[in-house]
């Protein structure tokens, strides 16, 4: 437990032990929310969600379109007051004490919202005075922090003139000016190529290995089974499953899937054997415990097209509890 | 959903938010220190040269020196008002700089007190440097022409508010045309500026003494660059002061509720 850098919040921790109805020791989150709700006129956005995310660990945030993470993140991050329910954000109410929270946060936001006026230095200057961090020590902040999303030598360079990759990089060096106990990211490598999002994840990764609690929402599915202890999936304003990614796939989409190609042939086969099967577009999708078996079966007894197996991942869980349905 | 006219909670961080503009200004001096300037010559010529070679006087004062608080307040009202119309605008919605200010301990309020303020201090720059070319024509009374300086903040901090309203109410940047023509350039016209009050029909005075911010702001600036301050000045000064609040006041809140959603 690489404790030692937020002394403060782990003896608030202690100090906030309480126990539960049962007796068992309940240890309060660094972000804490009950029936949190917020409605935009007679769109519910959040519909009453509950989650508890712990100081040091990665939490994940996933679902479709209009699912309701942002508004969940901008209610966290103290810019978008709820409508009801409780949250928490490091022993703090959002309504109350927006100053204080925030000055802890460290927000990645979906849209780039970099200072055009400003150099890449300039932008993370500025902002460490938004802070209240004195001038030298923002200007050597803001040096380091170009060193540690490597952009040094864009140092005096336009926010214009920068790849999209980079911004989102120069975004994450931002919120960090700071050194905030929580750095909350919407959408972190949205629109970025394989290079840039690997160098984002060794970022996020070495950050939560020296102690950031990390919230992150994000629709890659792989991004979130590599970087998320925990996480939940959203839709419609609701929480539908909450665990780690491996109890999820386990849970809700087994061990390993067989996908064959698509024909009233090997429908009405499988029917015949009573295997439970899922139609996806021009493949059907078996879950198992042993792909090879099924894929034996299949070949001797239904004379299939096409059969792939392959272990299951986040995304069948997605897909299984989200729908196929496209969203907006 | 507050009042529109509830005491908004600003801190000392709105600084911030003037600082960034200012820094941004500064880095950019050669571009903006050079319109006041030329803006100032080139009215002195055209209206003051021009114009003022035909009328000669007004109310015994030469032309020239009768419209010379008028270039000044037509200044202090521009840069304050296209300042937090157009410049906030884009800053709020092209640039999304508020968005990435409220996520650090600024506040909404904070950010939209600071952009008043540096629209306010825009009209100061841009009479600090007009005052010295209209020293130099000998059209301006000093030292009491001096008293310009303070008095371009509070209009600018007045202009800075009604432009702020507008903002936070267009549904477009386009849409800002409407206040800047249809309210900005008539009153530049009609306010006392290069004709007194006094030759329009009686009921357009009160109009202008009611409606038109600008009035009073040439009134009192012309009795500084004139140097006969008559008792009536506190009048423009209680109306000014007066608007100024209930106009920046309203201006947050409005943002607030354009913004925190």
């Amino acid at each position: 437990m690489p404790g030692s850098v937020f002394p403060d919040l782990l003896s608030g921790k202690r100090r906030g032990r309480v126990l539960s109805d049962q007796g068992r020791e309940v240890i309060p989150g660094i972000i804490e929310a009950k029936d949190l709700k917020k409605t935009f006129g007679s769109t519910i956005a959040v519909d009453g969600i509950a989650f508890s995310v712990q100081v040091g660990e990665v939490f994940g945030f996933l679902g479709p379109n209009g699912a309701g993470k942002t508004t969940t993140m901008k209610m966290i991050a103290c810019v978008s007051p709820k409508n009801s329910g409780t949250l928490t954000v490091l022993g703090m109410d959002p309504d109350t004490a927006p100053a204080a929270i925030k000055a802890r946060l460290g927000i990645v936001p979906q849209e780039t919202n970099l200072d055009p006026d400003f150099t890449c230095f300039g932008n993370l200057y500025t902002y460490a005075r938004y802070f209240d961090i004195p001038e030298k020590a923002a200007a050597e902040k803001a040096e380091e922090l170009l060193r540690f999303v490597q952009l040094e030598e864009k140092r005096d360079v336009a926010i214009e003139k920068l790849s999209g990759g980079m911004k989102r990089r120069l975004i994450l060096a931002r919120a960090l000016v700071n050194n905030p106990d929580i750095l909350i990211l919407d959408e972190p490598t949205i629109g970025l190529d394989p290079q840039a999002r690997h160098l984002i994840w060794e970022k996020l990764r070495a950050l939560q290995a020296s102690g950031n609690t990390i919230v992150l929402t994000t629709h890659y599915l792989d991004e979130a089974a590599r970087l998320c202890d925990r996480l939940v999936i959203m839709d419609n304003g609701r929480i539908l499953v909450e665990g780690t990614p491996a109890d999820l796939v386990r849970e809700h989409a087994g061990h390993e899937i067989v996908e064959v190609e698509n024909s009233t042939a090997v429908v009405s086969c499988l029917q015949e054997l009573h295997v439970d099967y899922e139609v996806a577009g021009d493949m059907i999708q078996v879950a198992t415990e042993s792909s090879r078996d099924i894929a034996r079966i299949l070949l001797d007894r239904c004379s299939p097209g096409k059969v792939i197996t392959r272990p299951a991942t986040l995304e069948d869980v997605f897909l299984k509890l989200t729908g196929r349905k496209l969203r907006e | 959903m507050p009042n529109i006219l509830s005491i908004p909670l600003i801190t000392w961080r709105a600084w911030k938010v003037w600082h960034r503009n200012l820094t941004v200004f500064t880095r950019t001096w050669k571009v903006n220190f050079f319109p006041p300037l030329v803006e100032a010559l080139l009215y002195l010529f055209a209206i003051g040269m021009g114009i003022g070679s035909y009328v000669r006087e007004i109310e015994g004062i030469p032309y020239v020196t009768f419209i010379a608080p008028a270039i000044l307040t037509i200044a202090v009202m521009n840069s304050a008002f296209f300042e937090c119309t157009y410049g906030s605008y884009v800053r709020m919605y092209y640039q999304k700089s508020f968005d990435a200010m409220i996520a650090t301990p600024l506040s909404i309020e904070d950010v939209i007190a600071g952009e008043l303020l540096w629209g306010a201090t825009r009209s100061l720059i841009y009479v600090l440097i007009m005052l010295p070319v209209l020293a130099l024509f000998g059209v301006i009374s000093l030292p009491l022409a001096l008293l310009a300086i303070p008095l371009a903040f509070i209009g600018g901090l007045m202009f800075a508010g009604i432009a702020m309203c507008f903002t936070s109410v267009t549904p477009s940047i386009d849409t800002l045309n409407y206040p800047a023509f249809l309210f900005i350039t008539p009153m530049a016209l009609f306010s006392g500026t290069f004709f007194p009050l006094t030759l329009m029909p009686a009921a357009l005075q009160y109009m202008a003494l009611t409606l038109l911010p600008l009035t009073h702001l040439v009134a009192m600036m012309r009795m500084f660059t004139l140097a006969t301050i008559s008792p009536v000045i506190l009048l423009h000064l209680v109306w000014i002061v007066v608007v100024t609040i209930i106009c920046c006041i309203a201006a947050i809140n409005l943002m607030r509720r354009r913004l925190i959603v």
